[in-house]
């Protein structure tokens, strides 16, 4: 079972397979993206896959999101209404899990969505669909990191401390009388 | 100058999206991989970790990364849990069997799966249940059975799920874990429930053993699947107000295989089967989904009738949704079950058909297939109809599939020859570029038997490519009919429609457009060059411009017409005489005979005898005297019936005078060319 994220511009993909090689891998993504980005906004959720994606046994199955489209490719041995249930499951995850989650936070924490991933998917099979059981295991594990870190977690810390913090939003503009001064953009806690 | 430590993922992914161009990206990448390389090179524990996660990343994009296997195996060695982790990741992404290198985990997984931290132990399990090797699985799978027995609800459902991996990997082992299942089901962890049931669905599905041995587990799994029904709501487990659809949705298909070809069985599911189809909730797509699985366990299984119609009902009900995955998996399962009950699914063809103009190609497509599987003999006609019209309006994609389809339907059930020739005639035009070769000699077999109908089918087809000759398979058939119908054409003997004026000359002049035109195939001109010279022998005043047609072939670039052609030459003139043979058992033969010696030869006679299922006629000679030294030659026609077409043999006698002496010669002959007696 091979699962992708594909959006505009970048496209990215957690193979749990492991049978093929990078330019075999690229060439699937190149494909996926290519069938499934040139679906109707009013048409099935679900695609026979192309040639490189193992045949007529085969499926494509997607929800778009925004800008991003999660992709499953399973097999016959999965129910494929099932399987948008489970695409949601995992969204809802990743948004438990980085608090209204967005593109970038997928972009840059790509280890984080492999270790959420593999709390739901083991081996192409299904483990947990329970969001709570996983984003409490996620919890778990992650904070066994922090404990881990040491003084090379400190500003990590220092940082998610401050994100805990309730700051006022940031102004980006401050109008007195005819003065209009501009706030520089600061760099997010994220 | 002082070394600074590697930069983080976070800062290699922002630097890498700055990139422009793909060259500038590869540049980056090349770079970061060079620091890293170094940092690997010396030996540095502080920052293993963040190289080899920066290394997965850049793997992800495409680019090589295996300098970096090793270093995941020093990574999953290390005592931190965050070594461990990124280590096993890069493991499962990086490695596999073909590299001899995955085998230096198992020490590590070994005793990963018997660490303090179940965390530890679950990333151990992970791993080698997603890329275990045959080997790796042999030697670890005890202790995969261990913690399949464990009170550790996290550490048992991933045991369950590795546990599948290893029995896929090594079936010989799968009986060691049967001891383990024993109380597998009792879970309230609906985790360790659901991945319990994916392993002995694959138990079951493997071995007959196994599945006659778990059929005892259908009142515990009735049990599970109710409790679930009636539970009423919680919170834990909800989606969308329905107790953990996934874990209903395996037990479904548990049950499925469990009750299938089992009577006892099936009648112990049929009551809860009933109730969810009744009682699901269907305004969401979990309800959807467990509805479907519920349907097609009820089709596959021993399910008393009642129980079957009220499935495809639901089924058919699906077919209206306003919802396309519902209609598609409906279509899906509506063809799993058309062979099985044809006469249910045929109720719902009007809605089926209906979905061939559906916009969505996933849904057309088994639309498509769908209404081929319900074609019969009552519904053809209005089928057809449909069909031809799908044909013309649908995707290039479909043309192919959907003309063979018709082919095939109209060949079983077509209700009169005219109407076979009819549906042919209307995909040929229709959709004749998309038909596929191999249909082409088909065709032609299903006309040559169509006798009546002969006269009709030359017609129309000379009229279909009158306007146009583009479309190959077309073309071809109908070159194939005016070169053997020719006649029938020319001299309108048509009864089913108007016969048309055509002449001879009318005729030719299509068959050498087509051998001209840029647009034929070469297999097309062949059929045009070959329709031309079988018109020789049919056509009765044009046969001059056809020796001319066929002698300018005889130089053609293409090497097949000019092959053909030089022998349709060869046959104008050496066998101009069996040209004209009209009845094809009489086969003619020409005997010349010379005389070498100095002395001519007088009351030259030739008598032959043939086999018995053979009749002999022989023809006067031109003379009975042979001059001498090749200054002259008898001819004489001998016409041979051979009804039975069997292999011509000939006992052949002469008798003469010569130098005033009476001669005779007796001889057999018997290599006549298979041409003359076929």
């Amino acid at each position: 079972m091979v699962e992708g994220r594909h959006n505009e511009n970048a496209a990215q993909t957690l193979s749990l397979d492991g049978k093929k090689s990078e330019d075999t891998q690229q060439q699937i993504i190149r494909e996926t993206f290519h069938l499934v980005s040139k679906r109707d906004e009013n048409v099935c959720n679900f695609l026979e896959g192309g040639l490189l994606i193992g045949g007529s046994d085969n499926k494509l199955i997607y929800r778009h999101y925004a800008t991003l489209y999660f992709v499953f490719c399973v097999d016959s041995s999965e129910s494929e209404l099932g399987i948008l249930d489970l695409i949601q499951v995992f969204v809802e995850t990743l948004d438990k899990c980085f608090e209204n989650v967005c593109e970038l936070d997928l972009i840059f924490h790509v280890d984080k969505v492999h270790n959420i991933l593999a709390e739901m998917v083991m081996g192409g099979m299904v483990l947990e669909t329970n969001m709570n059981e996983i984003v409490t295991q996620i919890d778990a594990q992650n904070k066994l990191e922090k404990s881990e870190a040491g003084l090379a977690g400190a500003p990590a810390r220092a940082v998610s401390a401050v994100k805990n913090m309730n700051l006022p939003e940031i102004p980006r503009n401050i109008n007195i009388g005819d003065i209009s001064i501009k706030v520089p953009n600061l760099p997010t806690f994220k | 100058s002082v070394p600074s430590s590697p930069i983080r993922l976070r800062e290699l992914i922002r630097t890498i999206r700055t990139a422009r161009t793909q060259a500038e990206e590869r540049e980056m990448i090349q770079k970061e991989c060079a620091a890293i390389r170094s940092s690997f090179r010396e030996e540095d524990n502080t920052y293993r970790c963040r190289n080899v996660a920066k290394l997965l990343y850049m793997h992800m994009l495409g680019y090589p990364a295996h300098f970096g296997q090793l270093e995941c195996l020093k990574l999953i060695a290390s005592q931190k849990f965050t070594d461990k982790r990124i280590g096993y990741l890069g493991a499962m992404l990086l490695l596999d069997e073909r590299q001899d290198v995955h085998l230096l985990m198992t020490n590590c997984i070994k005793n990963d799966l018997n660490h303090s931290t179940q965390y530890v132990q679950g990333l151990a399990l992970c791993t080698l249940g997603c890329m275990g090797s045959s080997e790796m699985c042999r030697d670890l799978a005890g202790e995969v059975e261990k913690l399949l027995k464990t009170s550790n609800s996290y550490l048992r459902k991933k045991a369950a799920l590795c546990a599948v991996h290893v029995i896929r990997k090594v079936p010989e082992l799968m009986e060691m874990f049967l001891p383990a299942t024993k109380n597998l089901l009792n879970e309230k962890n609906h985790g360790v429930l659901h991945t319990s049931v994916v392993l002995l669905t694959e138990m079951c599905e493997r071995s007959p053993d196994m599945l006659a041995h778990f059929r005892k587990l259908v009142p515990q799994l009735v049990r599970i699947l109710k409790n679930l029904i009636m539970s009423g709501y919680s919170p834990e487990h909800d989606v969308s107000g329905i107790s953990d659809p996934f874990l209903q949705v395996r037990i479904l298909r548990l049950l499925r295989i469990l009750g299938r070809n089992d009577d006892d069985s099936s009648e112990a599911m049929n009551d809860i089967l009933a109730q969810v189809a009744t009682n699901t909730e269907t305004s969401k797509n979990v309800g959807n989904a467990i509805l479907y699985e519920t349907v097609l366990t009820i089709m596959d299984i021993k399910s008393e009738s009642g129980l079957r119609v009220l499935a495809i009902n639901i089924l058919g009900r699906f077919l209206l949704n306003n919802d396309k995955n519902i209609r598609y998996v409906a279509l899906t399962s509506l063809l799993k079950t058309v062979q099985t009950d044809h006469n249910a699914v045929q109720r719902h063809r009007s809605t089926i058909v209906d979905c061939l103009k559906d916009l969505d190609v996933s849904i057309k497509r088994r639309a498509m297939e769908l209404s081929f599987a319900l074609v019969n003999g009552n519904n053809v006609r209005g089928m057809m109809k449909e069909l031809l019209y799908f044909l013309d309006s649908c995707e290039p994609e479909f043309k192919a599939d959907c003309a063979s389809g018709i082919f095939l339907a109209a060949e079983k059930y077509a209700p009169s020859k005219r109407w076979h020739i009819d549906t042919i005639m209307r995909v040929l035009t229709t959709a004749g570029s998309y038909v596929r070769d191999d249909a082409v000699p088909n065709l032609i077999q299903l006309i040559t038997n169509s006798v009546e109908m002969h006269a009709y089918t030359v017609q129309r087809l000379y009229k279909a490519i009158l306007g146009d000759y583009s479309q190959q398979p077309l073309v071809q058939v109908a070159s194939w009919c005016i070169g053997e119908y020719g006649d029938l054409l020319v001299s309108g003997q048509c009864e089913e429609e108007e016969p048309i004026q055509v002449t001879e000359d009318e005729v030719l002049d299509i068959l050498e457009s087509v051998l001209i035109s840029n647009m034929s195939a070469s297999v097309t001109r062949g059929y045009a060059l070959t329709a031309i010279m079988k018109l020789s022998t049919r056509f009765t005043c044009t046969v001059n411009r056809i020796k001319k047609v066929v002698s300018i072939y005889g130089s053609s670039i293409d090497v097949e017409l000019q092959q053909r052609a030089v022998e349709y030459n060869a046959l104008f003139k050496k066998y101009d005489h069996m040209r004209s043979n009209t009845n094809p058992s009489v086969t003619v033969i020409t005997i010349q005979a010379s005389n070498s010696t100095e002395l001519e030869m007088t009351d030259f006679v030739f008598q032959a005898a043939v086999p018995k299922t053979f009749q002999l006629q022989l023809l006067s000679p031109s003379s009975s005297v042979i001059p001498a030294f090749n200054s002259g030659t008898i001819t004489q026609v001998i016409k041979v019936l051979n009804p039975q077409k069997q292999q011509l043999r000939m006992r052949i006698k002469l008798t003469y005078n010569h130098k005033g002496s009476a001669m005779q010669d007796l001889a057999e002959v018997n290599n006549f060319p298979p041409q003359s007696w076929q």
